[in-house]
């Protein structure tokens, strides 16, 4: 391991730790204070702990500018068995601090947007106390996510990945008492959470394996020995990769684990942003980012990977066009992008990958809590027209797109930054989505074909469903009372959200064609990552393709406003296929069918049958209890009564006959048997006189 | 002044034949035990007569036991005496012949 | 002389100094004879951690020996022998820990013949701790069975409704099974001319195959108070109808009895059997992982659905030790002292809601978190620990034996470790819906909207419980540096005997 070495500014290395313990100390701090010292308190606490773990953040970026290296800072020993030796130790290099930045960094804007914005949601949800927890476990997620993306070992990777998972479940269901049935949104979590755990179990297997090939769970050990080792541990990397897939496909929601992302959106929308958009998700592609040295020795784990990522890219993509739920629309796009990201590390392109990652958690996070806004705006008009009405009407749905129309007037700035946002996901240059999504469309289209035009079909149905969902929000008429009341929302939330859109719109020049800036900076450690060169051909063609699906989204939802109560005109259009991408496939159904209600009827039948009835009643309390009992009572009736009650009793009538007769020496007369002493001790002494 | 051996043990005799005697005919309890202690106090003047004859410890040692164990008797005699009046109002040997076959 | 009062002997039997004290205290004084309890247990607690301190972590061998000729006649050699080492030393520490938090459960939910309660609590604790220590065939089978009384009478007495039918199966199941080991231990005895346990191990040289009647005769008995499918059926019975403290000492402490049979007797008496059984045991193991999940999932009872849990959670324990490397036994030790206190906490969290509801049935639960705020947190907390949530103690152990299981050479395939890891998916579906029941969706219920928090009382009842779950998550290595050298020492024990099974 190596050590840290004095110097000035590599001793920064040494404050790395802080990154993970500044936001458990804000939790802890609102954990023991939080009730008393009110909202106003806990955000700030909450978001200043998340800042300072983004200062941090950028010392280690200073640090690294002059020691590219990076530096492995250990923190304890952890586990060590035998060969097994794990610490918690952290491991600072361009990719894990590039992460750093990111997650803190978004972290920070969403913690400052989320104590305006759940200061409103915990009143309509009609429980404040529930403030200092959101922000508990808010801060948990940071300390989680830091976890993760620190760890040098793929056992500290795997804490802070179902950490975070943890704090996913936690979020999803934090209005626990709320969604269909009162339960919907525990449903959700624990969905989401078990839905991980089955990727968490390709992780565990490919820990296990990369064990017992390599001898260590260090990064770098195992990357060294599997550089030496090379082809002749082919089969065992091609193994262990594809597990680690089937993890990353549990977190970053790939096919076919996708589908615990949409229904995760039960979380309130800062959670949506934070955690199922920009940082949480795109732990799976940081990860095989993290792995690149084994994944380049085996080839077709990352083919593998480039096809799941574009078939889900495309398949996510095609759902997302027939929600009606602004932010499931979102949770699809989210999924189709994550697989953009998948498809690039498949293909080997990791900065691609990185990039597309960063500026997708500004333009994602961006949209979402541009969403939140205006589904608080809308709540806050539902309130308004019902408030007037003093009596309450049927149930509304705030986060209804056919509940909206309009909102352009009434919520300016949401307005404008949502659509710096969907043209930044749309692939519009030159706002950040274009730069990333383009290298990634432009290694696609010399790596992979099929990839490319998965990608690219991919491609334009986001630019499809974007401006859909513009133009069924923002534009038209309203389509509700609640809708028409929309104010707009308070500056502690639109300021992160005007930053954001700020972003979106530069952060292309992270690694603008030409100077690779970012290509530059990775290179330390991804050693192979190559930029492919800016692709004119490739790049008019994907920014024609969204300019002509933003046109025909206008075409049929612009140029005629959908009307109150209509169904949507992509419905005649396309028939049953907007039904199949309403209904997301029937994917949920089909697990449902194959996999969740077989398992709850074999658990119900092997508890109730097998268990109980057969094992625990009939085995136990008829043949074994019950044989027993035959078994005494024939002992007792049959064999005890005649044979041994005969010998007993004989022998008992044997010694009532003799006592009888010789029961008649017994006078009771103490001095009878005083003289029988007395003739005895006569007769003896006697006895021996004569001898 | 020596008295002959004899003499003293012609006295033993003669006291553990009365105590013997008192046991075989008395009928009054109390005065059945005043014999068995005579009985044991005659074996006693035996057992010194002896030792202080052969000149050995153990006779004095024995007789120590057993005036130990005659006290312990008599506790326990005289506790269930009382008992036994307390119930039937009579100490007669006769009496209390209850275990009879 | 001086052997009398050695720490070993103290930690055995200063209960029984309770005990004493008890019994010439008057009924009525119900307060006196719980609080005179609770000293007794947390003075044996007290010099359990002297133990500790005199423990030499480098040493596998057995420390602090004493012995004491005891039966000596024919041939027989019994002696009294008593001894700690890294494989039984956070056992014993286990049971002095979970004694006194138990006795402090029962403070309230313990109205009736207090007195008989506690007598009886605290010579289980005496039998229960002699078991770990015991160094000598004989005088273990003596506290084995001894242990069998008073928790008869704990169920039998203070249980619930059909508390007399699980009492005397519990006895008569554990029995069936002693049976066979005594009929093993006599024979072994007789056979080798000493009953001492390490002088057994050291003189080894059993044919390998009558080491497999003598493995299977031990296992039996072992198997039985595990329990491993399919000899589980007691346990529900048994844990449903005994009151809260006899299950947590039930689950805590009991069960491990049986887990530590193995890795005491077992595996080092009868190396080249435990070699050519391990894929065996491995199999009913992972069966018991995967089964139990399933039933404890589709139960309404929470107390059964803990219940079934542990025959899941023990059968990891039984993976990792039939492992034979390292890893796995460290793991399956570490895993024996993780349950204990997650499973632990966790019949210590259903008696709370119990004592509350008097009624254990998930149904008549729910949103319970609106009312009970920090129950809530603490079921939650033990609920993840319990499910295995990295960076809580059920995490290490899982992790230990499922990486030991994977590679072991000895049960031959991945695919054992393969299940049971999916066994990790299982437990998160069965341990999140009972959380789900009980805290979350709406509190619709109008009989528990007046339910009370946890008082000082039963958080101080869980505390310590919760901070060794993030003490071992978080930072294990000073609990395997206790098991290091001994673990190591059977691990060279099996590795001579593969060479003779190879």
């Amino acid at each position: 391991m190596t050590s840290i070495e004095l110097g000035l500014d590599v001793g920064l290395f040494a404050y790395a730790p802080l990154i993970i313990f500044l936001p458990l100390l804000g939790l802890l701090i609102n954990m023991v204070l939080g009730r008393r010292l009110g909202e106003w308190f806990v955000g700030t606490i909450a978001s200043l702990a998340v800042a300072s773990s983004f200062v941090i953040a950028v010392l280690q970026f200073l640090a690294l500018n002059s020691h590219p290296e990076g530096a492995q800072v250990l923190v304890a020993d952890w586990i060590t068995i035998g060969d097994l030796d794990v610490a918690w130790s952290l491991k600072i290099d361009t990719l894990s601090v590039a992460m750093m930045l990111m997650v803190t960094g978004v972290s920070t804007l969403i913690h400052i947007y989320a104590a305006g914005y759940m200061h409103e949601d915990v009143r309509f949800q009609g429980d404040p106390g529930r403030y200092t927890r959101f922000f508990v476990y808010f801060n948990l997620f940071v300390a989680a996510m830091m976890v993760l993306v620190t760890a040098d070992n793929y056992l500290m990777m795997f804490v802070g990945w179902e950490g975070v998972g943890l704090c996913s479940y936690l979020l999803i269901g934090f209005w626990y008492e709320k969604g269909e049935d009162g339960i919907g949104n525990a449903v959700a979590g624990k969905k989401a959470f078990v839905t991980n755990r089955i990727g968490d179990l390709g992780f565990m297997i490919a820990m296990f394996l990369v064990f017992w090939q390599f001898g260590s769970l260090n990064f770098d050990q195992v990357f060294t020995s599997a550089h030496t080792a090379g082809a002749a541990a082919g089969g065992v990397i091609t193994a262990i990769t594809i597990f680690l897939l089937v993890g990353a496909a549990g977190k970053s929601a790939q096919l076919p684990l996708h589908v615990w992302l949409p229904d995760a959106m039960a979380g309130p929308t800062p959670v949506s942003a934070l955690i199922h958009a920009a940082t949480m998700v795109t732990a799976g592609i940081f990860m095989i980012a993290r792995n690149h040295v084994l994944f380049d020795l085996a080839p077709f784990s990352s083919n593998l990977v480039a096809l799941v990522g574009g078939a889900t890219a495309l398949f996510a993509a095609t759902i997302a066009v027939a929600q009606f739920d602004i932010k499931r629309v979102l949770a699809f796009s989210t999924i189709s992008q994550l697989g953009f990201m998948i498809a690039a590390v498949g293909m080997g392109a990791y900065v691609a990958a990185m990039f597309h990652l960063v500026t997708h958690a500004f333009f994602k996070a961006l949209l979402f809590l541009s969403s939140g806004s205006v589904i608080q705006g809308v709540e806050h008009g539902h309130h308004h027209v019902e408030h007037g009405k003093k009596t309450r009407g049927a149930p509304f749905d705030p986060q209804d797109m056919r509940n909206m129309g309009g909102l352009r007037s009434k919520m300016q700035i949401t307005f404008m930054v949502y659509v710096i946002g969907a043209l930044a996901l749309a692939g519009i240059p030159p706002l950040a989505g274009f730069w990333s999504k383009d290298e990634i469309l432009a290694d696609a289209s010399q790596a992979n074909p099929t990839v490319f035009w998965l990608l690219v079909a991919a491609a334009f149905f986001t630019a499809f469903y974007m401006g859909r969902q513009i133009l069924m929000v923002f534009f038209g008429k309203p389509r509700s009372e609640a809708a028409d009341h929309a104010p707009e929302s308070p500056p502690v939330m639109t300021l992160p959200l005007i930053l954001l859109a700020l972003l979106s719109m530069v952060g292309g020049i992270l690694n603008l064609p030409g100077f690779h800036t970012l290509t530059d900076w990775l290179e330390y450690t991804l050693e192979h990552a190559h930029a492919a060169e800016f692709n004119l051909v490739v790049a008019g063609f994907s920014t024609g393709l969204a300019l002509l699906a933003i046109v025909l989204a206008w075409l049929i939802y612009g140029r005629v406003a959908m009307k109150k109560g209509k169904p949507d005109p992509l419905r005649r259009i396309l028939g049953p296929i907007f039904v199949g991408m309403h209904n997301k496939w029937w994917v949920d159904e089909l697990y449902n069918f194959v996999i969740v209600r077989p398992y709850v009827a074999l658990a119900r039948f092997l508890a109730k049958y097998v268990d109980w009835r057969f094992w625990h009643d009939w085995f136990h309390d008829i043949v074994l209890a019950r044989t027993f009992q035959r078994g005494a009572w024939w002992l007792s009736k049959a064999f005890d009564l005649k044979v041994i009650d005969g010998i007993g009793n004989g022998l008992g009538d044997l010694t009532k006959g003799a006592a009888a007769r010789l029961r008649t020496l017994q006078t009771g007369y103490v001095r009878n048997y005083a003289l029988s002493v007395f003739v005895g001790v006569i007769l003896v002494i006697g006895y021996f006189l004569i001898r | 002044m020596n008295v002959p051996t004899h003499y003293v043990l012609a006295l033993s005799a003669l006291m553990f034949t009365l105590g013997v005697l008192g046991v075989l005919i008395r009928r009054n309890t109390i005065v059945i035990f005043m014999s068995v202690e005579l009985m044991l106090n005659s074996a006693n003047l035996a057992f010194i007569t002896f030792a202080r004859s052969f000149g050995e410890i153990q006779g004095q040692v024995f007789v120590f036991f057993v005036i130990a164990v005659a006290a312990a008797e008599v506790a326990v005699g005289l506790a269930l005496i009382v008992a036994i009046f307390r119930s039937r109002r009579s100490i007669d040997i006769d009496q209390i012949s209850k275990l009879r076959g | 002389m001086t052997e009398l009062f050695s720490i070993l002997n103290l930690v055995t039997f200063l209960p029984l100094v309770g005990v004493l004290v008890i019994l010439f205290l008057p009924r009525k004084w119900q307060t006196a004879i719980r609080w005179t309890a609770l000293l007794a247990s947390l003075v044996t607690f007290a010099f359990s951690i002297m133990m500790l301190m005199d423990f030499d972590v480098h040493d596998p061998d057995l420390q602090m020996v004493q012995e004491v000729a005891w039966i000596s006649f024919a041939g027989w050699d019994i002696k009294y022998s008593m001894g700690v080492d890294g494989l039984s030393l956070l056992l014993v520490l286990l049971t002095t820990l979970l004694t006194p938090i138990s006795i402090l459960s029962t403070w309230k939910a313990i109205e009736e013949r207090v007195k008989e309660f506690m007598i009886f609590f605290l010579l289980l604790e005496m039998g229960m701790v002699g078991v770990f220590l015991a160094q000598d065939l004989f005088l273990f089978y003596v506290f084995w069975e001894f242990t069998l009384v008073p928790m008869y009478f704990l169920i039998g007495i203070w249980g619930g409704p059909r508390r007399m039918y699980a009492a005397i199966k519990f006895f008569l199941y554990t029995m069936a099974g002693s049976i066979l080991m005594l009929l093993a231990i006599l024979w072994l005895g007789l056979r080798q001319g000493t009953f001492s346990i390490p002088e057994l191990i050291a003189k080894g040289g059993i044919n390998p195959d009558l080491q497999i009647w003598l493995f299977l005769a031990f296992a039996a008995a072992f198997a039985i108070k595990v329990p491993m499918w399919p000899l589980h059926s007691w346990l529900p019975d048994a844990h449903v109808e005994a009151p809260t403290a006899a299950s947590v000492i039930l689950a805590g402490v009991l069960l491990k009895m049986g887990t530590y049979g193995f890795i005491r007797f077992n595996i080092p008496m009868f190396p080249e059997a435990s070699i050519k059984l391990a894929p065996w045991m491995a199999l009913l193991a992972v069966i018991g992982i995967l089964y139990g999940a399933a039933v404890s999932y589709a139960q309404r009872d929470v107390k059964m659905l803990v219940a079934y849990s542990s025959v899941s959670h023990l059968g990891f324990v039984v993976l990792g030790l039939f492992a034979l490397n390292p890893q796995g036994i460290q793991g399956g030790i570490l895993q024996m002292v993780n349950h204990g206190l997650s499973t632990g906490a966790l019949f210590l969290i259903v008696g709370m809601i119990y004592e509350r509801r008097h009624t254990r049935d998930l149904d008549e639960f729910g949103g319970l978190w609106k009312v009970m705020p920090i129950y809530a947190v603490v079921t939650l907390i033990v609920t993840l620990s319990s499910m295995g949530l990295p960076g809580l103690n059920g995490f290490v152990g899982e992790f230990a034996i499922l990486l030991g299981a994977f590679g072991s050479t000895s049960i031959g395939s991945r695919l054992y470790a393969g299940f049971a890891a999916a066994g990790i998916i299982l437990a998160a579906i069965y341990m999140l819906y009972m959380f789900q029941k009980l805290f979350l969706g709406p509190l619709d219920k109008d009989e528990n909207k007046g339910l009370k928090d946890l008082n000082i009382r039963e958080i101080v009842t869980l505390l310590p419980l919760l901070i060794l779950i993030f003490w071992i998550g978080l930072y294990p290595k000073p609990f395997f540096e206790l098991m290091a050298p001994a673990v190591q020492k059977v691990v060279d024990i099996l590795q001579t005997a593969s060479m003779v099974v190879h």
